[in-house]
């Protein structure tokens, strides 16, 4: 029992804000993507291209900044494909997003050895230095506060939740995804703001990507480790809005953060069963939420101009 | 119906460069041929892919043998990667990967007069091993028992770490040597053990390796040694990050993280690989079972100018006293 209390400690805590973070950005852009009604299962692919672009970026400019612009921009560039085939074609969208998640594992392996001649990791990178300030030695908020990605991640949730909910383009967002003949009526340009969607989840997953190769300060081959399908798990859990996704996002890396500690402290469970932890947790809140979750009406649904 | 037959050609010729077979000569060649097919990372690797090319390529040089080779892609089917070469003009056929185990044993059925060698070949005791095959294994545990000494003698905290890739029988092996090797100097030691996942994406979470590193770390380790493919780049960023040691493994990864890898423990591939050559050529190629131990030259653990200065001379003589007491059998190193 006294183990037991010993697993909750502040190094805890953040280890689990440190994995949270790719999974609260993917979420949030998926969760933003689905709004406008387009299913964005291409999230793996966008982390990894999101990484592998940003360490490009970085490597070449010796930029961190200018890395982690890179970065996005690839994601967004990957997921305007997917805008592109599933707004303007009306593909179904789901396999469009398989394709993105295939062609990102491709594309990254194929110029890692273009560029590095590695088919693991590429060189070395700068990634961004943590910001000294006196607040840095308190534990917890330490790490937070110096670290700039987590500040930006911070921001950025309270960006997303402001915009969908306080905003016209907010609120245009979620006309498009729950009733887009209406939206159209009312003169909404649907294709547009369902593209602003998809952009914009390219570009924050893409941006967990970054976290996860600068974490590392290298690309290595397919990096991003499963984390889009978990961030999508996240946003269904956190029934389409940005901040319950985030908490559904803190939970999963809170779980996986237990499951490291379980281990280290050697505690006597058999090991599949805390590695299962995570997944387990996944399963059954997804099973508890979906019968109340709503998802917006038109979500996955390509909409024709009449 | 004849559109669907163009169709049809039109599959087939996209299936035609979907292996990258590199042939190396076109003129008649009468050396004999040799051809390995890669495992998925293929070659870059920094690890056992490279790790056999070299061996082959040292004996494409000493040997005179020609050699081609094939990297499947991800998920591409090895079995017909394998049966084309062994239509082919190839006597002898790697497969590198444990991967290939059930791959091997069909086609080498098929083609009784071609020889086959899988390195890592996984032994299932209900599935004898085809009269053509060579099933190549490394003691790792005993390369694993001597880095677990190093790390035992040389830790100032008394507790070391662990961090293994999948959960899984073979990287069992490496954990096991490595307890043994540091009980055997320190029975006190308290070693703390970290696996990444139970699927094949374990070996490639570096995310995930760093935090398992930095939670051992924070219980006190200052050592870690890993056998967990590119998840270990995480573990050296850990290392890096809390300026402790880190162990490499497979190859020499001294170049990952300078100043911050103690020594690596080697499973060296290509020396596998070039006796396998070897013993073709002389005729003595016999299928079955071949374990590579500390012994065979098979495993090891790196010493050179890079780490000399890291590990004290008294460490490393009472490492090479380690050696050859397994050498010699009065050590019996578990691999489980």
């Amino acid at each position: 029992m006294d183990d037991f209390f010993k697993i909750f400690s502040l190094s805890l805590l953040s280890q689990t804000i440190r994995i949270s973070i790719p999974y609260i950005l993917a979420a949030l852009g998926a969760t933003v993507s689905e709004l406008g009604g387009v299913v964005n299962i291409g999230l793996e692919g966008l982390i990894l291209i999101g990484a592998f672009f940003s360490v490009i970026g970085n490597y070449y400019t010796n930029n961190p900044w200018l890395g982690l612009l890179f970065g996005v921009f690839g994601g967004v560039v990957f997921a305007w494909l997917h805008a592109y085939v599933s707004i303007k074609f009306r593909a179904n969208q789901i396999i469009s997003g398989i394709a993105l998640n295939i062609m990102a594992v491709g594309v990254t392996k194929f110029f890692l050895k273009f560029i590095f001649h590695s088919s693991s990791n590429s060189s070395r990178i700068s990634g961004i230095t943590p910001i000294n300030t006196p607040l840095s030695k308190i534990p917890l908020i330490g790490d937070i506060v110096s670290s700039p990605l987590i500040i930006i991640t911070i921001v950025l949730i309270f960006a997303v939740y402001y915009t969908v909910y306080k905003t016209s383009f907010g609120l245009r967002l979620r006309s498009v995804g729950e009733n887009p003949e209406a939206a159209d009526t009312l003169g909404i340009n649907v294709y547009k703001i369902r593209y602003i969607g998809v952009l914009v989840s390219g570009a924050l997953a893409a941006l967990g990507g970054v976290w996860l190769a600068y974490d590392q300060h290298q690309f290595t081959d397919g990096m991003s480790g499963g984390r889009g399908y978990i961030a999508l798990a996240a946003m269904i859990f956190g029934k389409w809005d940005p901040l319950l996704a985030t908490i559904a996002s803190l939970l999963f890396g809170f779980a996986e953060a237990i499951q490291i500690q379980l281990q280290t402290m050697g505690i006597n469970i058999p090991v599949q069963f805390i590695q299962m932890i995570p997944y387990a947790l996944t399963i059954i809140v997804l099973a508890l939420s979906l019968s109340k979750s709503q998802s917006p009406s038109a979500d996955g649904i390509p909409y024709e101009k009449e | 119906m004849s559109r669907n037959k163009i169709l049809i050609f039109f599959t087939l010729l996209l299936m035609i460069p979907s292996f990258s077979c590199k042939k190396t000569d076109k003129l008649k060649d009468t050396r004999p041929a040799i051809a390995l097919v890669f495992d998925v990372g293929g070659r870059g690797d920094k690890s056992f892919n490279d790790s056999a090319y070299n061996g082959i390529e040292k004996a494409k040089k000493e040997l005179n043998v020609q050699f081609d080779y094939i990297e499947p892609g991800e998920g591409a089917d090895k079995e017909s990667a394998l049966r084309q070469l062994a239509s082919d003009k190839y006597g002898l056929i790697f497969g590198t990967g444990f991967l290939f185990t059930d791959d091997i044993n069909t086609v080498a059925i098929d083609f009784p007069d071609k020889k086959f060698a899988c390195i890592d070949y996984s032994v299932d005791p209900n599935k004898p091993i085809p009269p053509n095959v060579l099933a190549i294994k490394f003691k790792e545990e005993e390369g694993s028992f001597l880095v677990g000494a190093i790390a035992a003698l040389m830790t100032k905290t008394n507790t070391i770490g662990f961090v293994g890739g999948m959960d899984m029988p073979l990287i069992h092996k490496f954990e096991a040597g490595y307890l043994a090797g540091a009980r055997y100097v320190n029975p006190k030691i308290n070693v703390l053990v970290g696996y990444a996942g139970v699927t094949g994406e374990a070996f490639k979470n570096p995310a995930k390796g760093k935090e398992i590193s930095l939670s051992q770390i924070s219980k006190g380790a200052d050592i870690i040694f890993h056998a967990s493919g590119s998840t270990g780049l995480g573990v050296f960023e850990a290392a890096r990050d809390k300026k402790i040691y880190a162990i490499g493994v497979d190859s020499d990864q001294y170049y990952e993280a300078p100043g911050y890898i103690l020594t690596s423990m080697v499973k060296n591939v290509d020396v596998a690989v070039y006796e396998t050559v070897e013993d073709y050529l002389k005729g003595s190629f016999k299928g079955g079972l071949k374990e590579f131990g500390l012994k065979e030259g098979g495993v090891g653990y790196v010493y050179d100018e890079h780490n000399k200065d890291l590990i004290p001379q008294t460490v490393i003589n009472k490492v090479e006293e380690l050696k050859k007491m397994i050498i010699e059998g009065r050590i019996k190193v578990p691999s489980v």
